[in-house]
């Protein structure tokens, strides 16, 4: 699919591309701006699809980048995903999304309640009704939210109910090295909310210790002036689903690890193959279990299969990918889950060190 | 979703034109729609024919779907235009839907179809005049979108519509149109250039983003447009979209580059400190030292770095990423820093972004390590990065190390060494290579390190180790004996080819500390020679000839033997390399009779000692681009790069920035730059002895060294623009100017042109300070009436010459800073056209030339309560009046405001309410404070013209939209009156003008006996603003003074007869003053 804007490029330009696709080992290896003789390709890669953008002159890659995101955002917030069936199912509305969002290569409307006014979201309902009365779902009328200053909330929005959910989701990320001890470590956190007030609401959100936060990042509605004085959160929000900031405790201060992996895994360069022993236990977790766990082991390519047995959940290993994918489920304290078994490797490789990365939701 | 009806189509299409009135019956319709009719056989050239069907038809349902299908095909790249005329006909549709979707049709294929894209043309003239601001930005869009050159003055046309509507969401496409418009006709670039300028005027957010990307394309060059703007962009900044943020941030970097001077300038030289990383610590100590004394930032410099500051909070990470360059190529370098943590923050982020904002992070990080110091972990890398991430933040890890952390690192990168992913491998053990050259410490450390992996089972990692170990011998290849006889055992085994050639140049270079081996190894390599890659050959025959002169007994042959294989190898490399060796080793002999000169000096050829290499940073040249650009990350230079310029030695005039909204006076902006360059011509008119050249440098050193007053203290004219030699000591100078003040010359002169200087004098000093002060308040909104520019001077008008002098004359004066005398500003009003004074009071003074407005030696610290907390809800304003003149009008007091939130609440948009019109009294209101948190005072400045009255002034502030307090501001009788200064000779003239009923006079006699006429001055200048009058006569003081409003002269003289008894005499025009004002002398000096 293509949409051109300023002067149509050739198709042809995307060999460019996918001469780096092959070369490259896995999608994510491929580098985000290729350089060819006339033109930039700038990419994404989201839920398998890749997003090529081309340029011809000089433009900051992140400025692309980040509006292929959106773009991406957009479209998951329309379809509620965003596959390649789904854009080819849809590909009208993309397209005149895409004309919306973007001119002469200038990004224009981004906001997503501001592109729902001007090209309604499909749905089945409203698929029937405009066959029925010859409604299109494309506005006539301008948003009014453009004008405003507020431009990422509709006007006249009303509600029976007014409820707000806000969502708080941590990412602990760490390091921990072969005797257990943490490298480093840190918090990526994210307020996630859904709104649905009506009118003009202006809420404010204040935390008991704000100073715990290293580096935080708003939705544009947050008052940053407001934020630095007092350190609270004050905004009108949009309608709807958005992240209302995203936050980042750094490596200085202590994290807490729920988790612990004692793990032992021995591959012997004989036949008889390496064998796999892995214990999750729990750590300072305050009273609080801890559930759907997964752990994930990308093995080394020499690795055949794996012969494993699990006291608690199910795994899985994906042969081609070599990913070992065990689904631990809750973790009990009285009994500790528990894999081990053997792996079959092919002969002759080298044995590797494995490095097992944990995903902990 | 493909559903082509052949059936009807094929029947009809022999019928049916384009234009065919008869609608096509039902039935033939509803066939056409009927998927099932099935027509995957229809030859191509008809495949179109049931589309053009279908958009013939009257239903606006099957146009839209013909259109969706159209527009299926458009995406799929298939060709389509065969379909124009039939599409172009339903660019008239009622439907929105259909609409759009032609026009996204017409929009692609246009240019194909120049002709037939006319015939739409006029349908979008229509719809710019839509009512719907919805359609008329549509259709300006698809129209400038149309690349037919035919239409290029009809769109300009629109386009300059489109600039001056009403909505800004048209504007903001106008904008948009510009670059459009610009792309298909170069020619229009002046004319655009015009649209555009009113559109960077355009307050409203949504425009100014749009503006400025229409800038960077069309003309980034004119950055004089962007100078009466630059203060609004940067008010702005925060609220506009993301995307024009970045815009603008990029912009303003240029423009800040090419309008500030640097402020690290007298920082030790940045590369200095890349080149010697061992002394990081102390260059950072003395850095620190010398940001203590940097030179202060200029103020609009200042604003823009601390409006973009806040969006380092942004969700997007290009805003984040065009803030962190912004600071990182115009922020002083104490600054810097500030931009570490939100970067760190991106790496959070998808996987594009990171690799990005790495890329840049590399780039910062060998010129500024200290700046990612903190957030070493953060690089380490996760088993989960793709590999072009990881190898970034290898390279960032090794440009960060430093004797501190090199610990950490060197273990991280052990581990890495372990990963299962070759490239990453091979960097990790190039990271540690580096790390060893760079810090002295663990250079010992690494190579026994590197030596252990020697024995891995790897074969690339042994191969990249050989590799570094190579490297790192060369720097200090005495103590390492054993490593190079390790390394000649691995020749057997290691079969990288990179690796192998490297062992032997070791082997070559190094022979005589293992002269055993090293034949050896020679006899083993001439054995396989030919089976070797090329790259080995080379160092085969290196080797070779290496050892034929250190050794030559044991290698001559095998030296001989294997430049024999590689004079017949298949590469002309090898062929050319061996023939050229030859001749150096074993010249012809029988030629030339004897060894040649070439083959005397072979030893030092091949033998020479060579500097070890210095491992660095691949991202180190990536200085010179601009950081986060898309040249920055290819590290070439990107079409329509825009170079950052280098800091400008010293900076151009920032009055340029200066907002002034009113028309007339922008088109008297050029007189700015004349004034500045002639005002050196002119200097000579006032420094008598001098030649105009060195006057300017020898002003500079006079005004820092001695700050006595003399008659005339000279300062140096600064002026920028013709001075080359100015340094970094006058530009300090040029700094602190703003604050500097204005004294009038002491020395009388006599001709007409006295007033004007004064006016122009105090308009020029009000300029500059404005561009201190508006640094706050340059938001508010100028208004300078219209009114009192057309009643400025005609004089002025006609007598240009006198213009000229204004700025110098600013300069020639300043000293002696009477505080009380700085002109309190509201900014937007400076203008140069402010009116000074009304014309019939200047026919008064200029009865009296001699007569000049001095500044007050004493300023009163009484305040008084405007309003007071108890009557409105917590705001307290108290007043005191500073004595000097309001710039918006001399014949205003200007008095001091502070106000204070007792309350428990936030106070927003405090402002004047309504004003008394009546009686000659006006008020200039102070710039309305948005908000007040409690507990929080503020300063504000308000002028009165009190008409020469005494009474108080009535009017109302005004506290958000409903609450509304009267208050009144009563002003003592001396404040009503400005001090002046003049001649003995000249106040005893007037005085003996000024009898009679003008006179009053008093006696009284003090309780204490005063000794000191000084305390009694000082008591005298406290309670009234007057200027004291150069006495002959002991025991008499005189003062004057004149009323604000109409000018009229108040003459104080004070007679003791002896030190008890006084006799006080008021002479003025104005009886009530006088007698006003005698009162509260008397009272205040019998205290």
């Amino acid at each position: 699919m293509e949409k051109h804007w300023k002067s149509v490029i050739s198709r042809s330009v995307c060999d460019y591309f996918f001469d780096h696709q092959r070369k490259a080992s896995s999608p994510e290896d491929i580098p985000p701006v290729i350089a060819t003789p006339h033109h930039y390709l700038i990419s994404v890669y989201r839920s398998s699809m890749f997003f090529v953008a081309v340029c011809t002159t000089e433009v900051a890659p992140l400025f692309v980048v980040e509006f292929l995101h959106r773009v991406v955002d957009t479209f998951e917030d329309y379809f509620s995903e965003c596959t390649e069936s789904i854009i080819k199912e849809h590909y009208v509305v993309v397209y005149e999304l895409l004309d919306e969002m973007l001119d002469n290569g200038f990004p224009l409307a981004t906001e997503s309640n501001i592109l729902k006014e001007l090209i309604k979201p499909p749905n089945i309902l409203r698929t029937i009704a405009n066959t029925v009365t010859g409604k299109s779902n494309v506005s006539s009328t301008l948003p009014s939210g453009q004008l405003s200053n507020i431009p990422w909330r509709r006007t006249g929005v009303k509600y029976t109910n007014n409820e707000a959910y806000f969502d708080m989701i941590e990412e602990v990320d760490a390091i921990i090295d072969k005797s257990g001890s943490t490298v480093c470590a840190e918090i990526q956190g994210y307020i996630d909310c859904c709104i649905k007030l009506s009118g003009m609401p202006d809420l404010s959100l204040s935390f008991v210790n704000p100073r715990l936060f290293d580096d935080v990042s708003f939705h544009p509605c947050v008052r940053f002036k407001r934020w630095e004085s007092e350190r609270v959160l004050s905004f009108i929000p949009p309608d709807g689903n958005f992240r209302l900031m995203s936050y980042h405790i750094g490596s200085q201060s202590i994290v807490a690890i729920p988790v612990y992996v004692r793990h032992s895994l021995c591959l012997r360069e004989s036949g008889s193959g390496g064998r796999l022993d892995i214990t999750l236990g729990p750590k300072q977790t305050l009273g609080r279990t801890i559930e759907n766990v997964v752990l994930e082991i990308p093995m080394p390519k020499s690795v055949l299969n794996c012969g494993l047995v699990t006291n608690q959940g199910k795994y899985t290993f994906d042969p081609v990918s070599k990913l070992l994918v065990w689904e631990v489920g809750r973790i009990d304290v009285t009994k500790l889950p528990n894999i081990r078994g053997t792996i079959s490797l092919q002969s002759g490789s080298p044995p590797v060190e494995a490095n097992p990365s944990i995903n902990v939701s | 979703m493909y559903a082509p009806g052949v059936n009807s189509s094929t029947t009809l299409s022999s019928s049916s034109s384009y234009n065919n009135d008869r609608p096509p019956s039902a039935e033939a319709v509803e066939v056409a729609t009927d998927p099932a009719s099935g027509g995957f056989f229809n030859s191509d050239y008809k495949k179109h024919d049931d589309l053009k069907q279908m958009l013939d038809s009257n239903k606006d349902n099957l146009k839209l779907e013909a259109m969706k299908r159209i527009i299926g095909m458009v995406a799929k790249g298939r060709e389509a235009s065969d379909l124009f005329p039939a599409v172009v006909k339903n660019v008239v549709s009622k439907n929105i839907e259909v609409k759009k979707l032609v026009y996204v049709y017409l929009v692609r294929y246009a240019e194909e179809q120049q002709d037939l894209a006319l015939l739409s043309i006029s349908t979008f003239q229509r719809a710019l005049k839509d009512p719907n601001q919805l359609i008329r930005a549509s259709a300006l869009r698809v129209l400038s979108s149309i690349r037919v050159t035919m239409i290029v003055p009809i769109v300009m046309l629109a386009i300059k519509d489109a600039a001056a509507d009403m909505s800004p969401y048209v504007r903001k496409t106008a904008a948009h149109a510009i670059p459009k418009l610009y792309s298909l006709d170069q020619d229009q670039k002046e004319e655009l250039i015009q649209v555009l300028e009113k559109l960077l005027y355009d307050k409203t957010t949504l425009v100014v983003g749009s503006a400025v990307m229409a800038f960077e394309e069309v003309c980034p060059e004119r950055i004089d447009l962007i100078h009466k703007n630059f203060r609004k962009l940067c008010s702005l900044l925060v609220d506009v979209d993301e995307w024009g943020q970045v815009v603008i941030i990029n912009m303003l970097t240029r423009y800040a580059r090419s309008q500030f001077t640097d402020p690290n300038l007298q920082d030790v030289d940045e590369d200095e400190e890349s080149k010697r990383p061992f002394y990081e610590d102390e260059n950072e100590v003395e850095e620190e030292q010398q940001e203590k004394r940097a030179p202060t930032l200029d103020p609009d410099h200042r604003l823009l770095l601390r409006s973009a500051k806040p969006l380092l909070q942004s969700r997007n990470a290009a805003v984040v990423l065009s803030v962190a360059q912004l600071y990182h190529h115009t922020a002083p370098r104490s600054e810097v820093h500030q931009v570490a943590k939100a970067m760190i923050r991106l790496l959070r982020s998808h996987r594009e972004v990171q690799d990005i904002v790495l890329t840049s992070i590399a780039a910062t990080a060998t010129r500024r390590k200290v700046m990612f110091e903190p957030f070493l972990k953060s690089f380490f890398v996760r088993s989960s990065d793709a590999t072009h991430i990881k190898l970034l933040k290898l390279e960032i890890l090794t440009s960060l190390a430093t004797e501190s952390s090199v610990g950490i690192i060197l273990r991280e990168l052990q581990t890495y060494v372990a990963a299962h992913d070759p490239p990453f491998v091979a960097a990790a053990i190039q990271a540690i290579g580096r790390c060893a050259s760079n810090i002295k410490e663990v250079t010992d450390t690494c190579l026994n390190g590197l030596v252990s992996l020697l024995s891995n089972k790897d074969q690339a990692v042994v191969a990249e180790s050989v590799v570094v170990i190579k490297k790192l011998l060369q720097t200090q290849p005495s103590a390492h004996r054993e490593i190079i006889i390790q390394m000649a055992k691995l020749v057997d085994s290691v079969t990288v080819p990179q690796a192998r050639a490297s062992i032997l140049w070791l082997l070559g270079e190094y022979s005589e500390r293992v002269p055993k081996i090293a034949p050896d190894v020679l006899r083993k390599m001439a054995k396989t020679f030919t089976s070797e890659e090329d790259i080995v050959k080379l160092q085969v025959m290196t080797l070779a000839v290496k050892l034929c002169l250190t050794n030559p007994k044991q290698t001559k042959l095998l030296c001989q033997y294997v430049l024999q294989l590689a004079k017949y190898d298949q590469n002309y490399d090898l062929r050319d390399r061996a023939r050229f060796l030859r001749h150096i080793i074993f010249p012809a002999d029988a030629e030339s009779g004897g060894p040649t000169r070439l083959s005397k000096q072979a030893k030092k050829i091949f033998l020479a000692p060579k500097p070890a290499p210095v491992p660095e940073s691949h991202f180190k040249d990536r200085e010179q681009f601009q950081l986060g650009s898309l040249s920055h990350y290819i590290n070439t230079k990107a079409n329509g790069y825009q170079e950052l310029p280098p800091f400008p030695l010293e900076a151009p005039d920032p009055k340029a920035r200066d907002v002034e909204t009113e028309p007339q006076v922008m088109e008297q902006a050029p007189l700015f730059t004349a004034k500045k360059v002639s005002s050196k011509k002119d200097s000579t008119f006032y420094s008598d002895t001098e030649s105009p050249e060195d006057e300017s440098e020898e002003d500079e050193n006079s005004s820092d060294e001695d700050d006595d007053d003399d008659e005339e203290e000279e300062a140096s004219s600064s002026d920028k623009d013709d001075d080359d030699n100015e340094d970094e000591e006058s530009s300090g100078l040029e700094e602190k100017l703003p604050i500097k003040v204005v004294k009038s010359t002491a020395k009388p002169k006599s001709d007409e042109e006295e007033e004007e200087d004064e006016s122009d004098e105090e308009d020029s000093s009000s300029e500059s300070v404005s561009d201190s002060d508006s640094e706050d308040e340059s938001s508010e909104p100028s208004s300078v009436p219209k009114k009192q520019v057309r009643n400025a001077k005609p004089a002025k008008e006609s007598t240009p010459v006198a213009k000229p002098k204004s700025n110098l004359d600013l300069l020639l004066d300043l000293d002696d800073v009477s505080p009380a005398f700085t002109p309190i500003m509201t900014p937007s009003l400076g203008g140069f056209l402010t009116p000074m004074s009304t014309p019939s009071s200047q026919v008064k003074t200029q009865l009296f030339p001699d007569i000049q407005p001095a500044s007050a030696v004493i300023s009163p610290n009484t305040t008084s309560e405007l309003l007071n907390k108890i009557n409105s809800n917590g705001l307290e304003i108290k007043y005191r009046f500073t004595r000097s003149p309001h710039l918006y009008s001399p014949s205003m007091a200007s008095a001091e405001l502070t106000f204070h939130n007792h309350g428990p609440d936030e106070l927003t948009d405090i402002r004047v309410g309504e004003k008394p019109t009546s009686g000659g009294v006006s008020i200039h209101d102070f710039a309305p404070i948005p908000s007040l948190s409690p507990g929080s005072s503020l300063m504000g400045t308000i002028g009165v013209d009190f008409a020469d009255s005494t009474q108080p002034v009535n009017f109302e502030i005004k506290i958000g939209s409903d609450r509304t307090y009267p208050v009144a501001l009563k002003v003592p009788v001396g404040e009503v009156i400005r001090a002046v200064a003049m001649s003995e000779e000249l106040f005893l003239k007037q005085q003996g003008g000024l009898r009679g009923m003008n006179e009053n006079t008093a006696k009284l006699s003090l309780t204490k006996p005063c000794t000191d006429l000084k305390s009694l001055t000082n008591k005298i200048l406290t309670v009234a603003n007057l200027g004291v009058i150069p006495n002959s006569d002991s025991s008499t003081l005189r003062f004057a003074a004149q009323t604000l409003s109409s000018k009229s002269t108040v003459l104080v003289s004070l007679l003791s007869s002896d030190n008890q008894n006084l006799t006080i005499t008021v002479n003025c025009e104005k009886m009530v003053i006088g007698s006003m004002l005698i009162t509260q002398l008397k009272a205040c000096l019998a205290d």
